[in-house]
């Protein structure tokens, strides 16, 4: 029987990456790992909640676990870091009773706190794994170079986060590596993107981001390939006002992992939503095409 | 680089405050600047991670609970992940805001704005309302020109939502703020 999990989206999902979360329920569907929304799940407040208080941040999450709770699901999983971080510090220190019972005096009704809580992309690489992925591919990458990022909080804290390297993560490395990708050695694989401080603070992301651009382009990369919504909006999105800014000309293509997933497994435009991005990606694949002509 | 005198500035319950509320155990840091030089916002801080810390552990209250520094700190865990004495940093910045909010500062006050807003759209409707959140955001700061660019390349595709998405629930989670709410205050 195909693992069930309790699917949470994350608001970004419902607007500013709905691509993200087309291509991952489309992933997961065609690999064989069923999802069930969580029901009526809420906002985990991102990082605003946890400046403010941490047993209101803890709450927050803890409405979604208790709610995961009620289905029948061998754990809780979603693609976005943000959130990724926040459940999982819920879960975490809510190991601790006296935290819990203060968590618990701010919600409508208990919760157990016995389910485990991944990454789309931990159950990816682990359940799946690169090698059953390879045996799916239908359209190969081969020839399109990419650098992956993952952004700064999807393996770190290590404690906490549990999952692959908090230096040199290699997941989704090793997931494009498996659909036939060249992969570049990108040294900025966990670097800050500037986080949510586009809007109050752009130019901390110009910098920050525009930094990331910068090596990317260095390392010689097509596309970059990431999986969290936050980064992939200020690389993608803003990378217009970072050329701006940073008196540069990037067109770089920012993809979500599951998007290149799907391409490679023959997945359609429905799933993919590749016209989504705002850095076109066909002079990308166009390179990849006569790459492969090249070399054949 | 200002000089601390600490015969007269060690304030012991703000130290004690500080290491209950993260439980982290400063007296651990030996300042040796890790936090610091992996912190990719160390350019904008006032005072950078480490001195955050350093300052934090000679019980310098208002000094740290005014640094703009701890309204930049974006969460990244780099601090965290590489402290040689497994102090939690980011935890530490964390729990300074949290202080330092309910002291009443505000050394960034866009910054605080957009936290604000964004956390009374989820306590509204449940959810954050992105659109939503930028309107007001752009009324409360009066920075009417904030990413007016970008709207260009949201809306076709279809990215932007002009509808809140309000969930069943939503009170439910409106009750965890006033609860929240309450015990502040009590
Ligand atoms: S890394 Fe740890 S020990 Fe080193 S300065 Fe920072 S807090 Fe102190
Ligand atoms: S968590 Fe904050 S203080 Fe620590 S490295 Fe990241 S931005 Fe700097």
């Amino acid at each position: 029987m195909s693992p069930t999990y309790a699917y949470y989206p994350g608001c970004s999902g419902l607007g500013t990456s709905a691509e993200y979360d087309r291509s991952t329920r489309a992933v997961c569907k065609t690999l064989g790992i069923e999802l069930v929304d969580i029901p009526d799940w809420s906002c985990c407040g991102s990082t605003p909640a946890h400046t403010v208080d941490h047993a209101l941040s803890c709450a927050l999450s803890a409405r979604n676990i208790g709610q995961a709770e009620k289905l029948d699901v061998e754990g809780i999983i979603t693609p976005c870091p943000s959130c990724l971080t926040n459940l999982k510090t819920a879960s975490h220190r809510m190991r601790n009773p006296e935290f819990k019972a203060r968590v618990e005096k701010l919600l409508d009704e208990p919760v157990e706190n016995r389910l485990p809580v991944m990454s789309v992309l931990q159950v990816l690489f682990e359940q799946v794994g690169p090698r059953r992925i390879a045996d799916r591919v239908t359209e190969s990458l081969s020839g399109l170079r990419l650098a992956p990022y993952y952004g700064c909080i999807m393996n770190r804290p290590p404690e906490i986060m549990d999952f692959d390297d908090c230096e040199n993560p290699i997941a989704m490395d090793r997931l494009m590596a498996a659909l036939g990708a060249d992969i570049a050695p990108f040294p900025l694989k966990v670097e800050c993107c500037g986080a949510s401080f586009g809007v109050a603070r752009k130019g901390m992301v110009m910098k920050l981001s525009g930094k990331l651009l910068d090596a990317a382009e260095d390392v010689r990369a097509d596309a970059m390939v990431t999986a969290c919504p936050l980064c992939q909006m200020n690389l993608d999105l803003r990378q217009k006002q970072i050329n701006a800014a940073n008196n540069a000309r990037h067109n770089m293509p920012v993809f979500y992992y599951t998007q290149l997933i799907g391409k490679a497994l023959g997945l359609g435009e429905d799933s993919l939503m590749l016209d989504n991005l705002i850095v076109r990606p066909v002079g990308a694949f166009r390179k990849m095409e006569e790459v492969r002509r090249s070399a054949s | 680089m200002t000089t601390v005198l600490l015969n007269k500035s060690y304030d012991a319950d703000f130290v004690g405050q500080v290491e209950k509320e993260s439980e982290q155990n400063l007296s651990l840091c030996y300042q040796c600047g890790n936090c610091t030089a992996g912190c990719p916002y160390s350019s904008f801080y006032d005072y950078p991670v480490s001195q955050i810390v350093r300052l934090t552990q000679t019980g310098q209250r208002e000094t740290v609970l005014s640094s703009r520094a701890l309204w930049l700190c974006a969460s990244c865990e780099s601090c965290t992940t590489r402290c040689p004495n497994n102090i939690d940093v980011a935890r530490v910045m964390d729990v300074l805001r949290h202080m330092a909010r309910r002291a009443g500062h505000k050394p960034e006050p866009e910054i605080k704005i957009f936290w604000d807003t964004f956390l009374n759209s989820v306590e509204k409707h449940g959810r954050v309302f992105e659109m939503g959140l930028m309107a007001k955001y752009i009324v409360k700061t009066g920075r009417v020109m904030t990413d007016a660019d970008l709207g260009m390349d949201l809306l076709p595709k279809g990215k932007l939502s002009f509808r809140a998405h309000d969930i069943v629930g939503k009170q439910n989670v409106a009750d965890i703020f006033k609860r929240f709410n309450k015990e502040r205050e009590s």
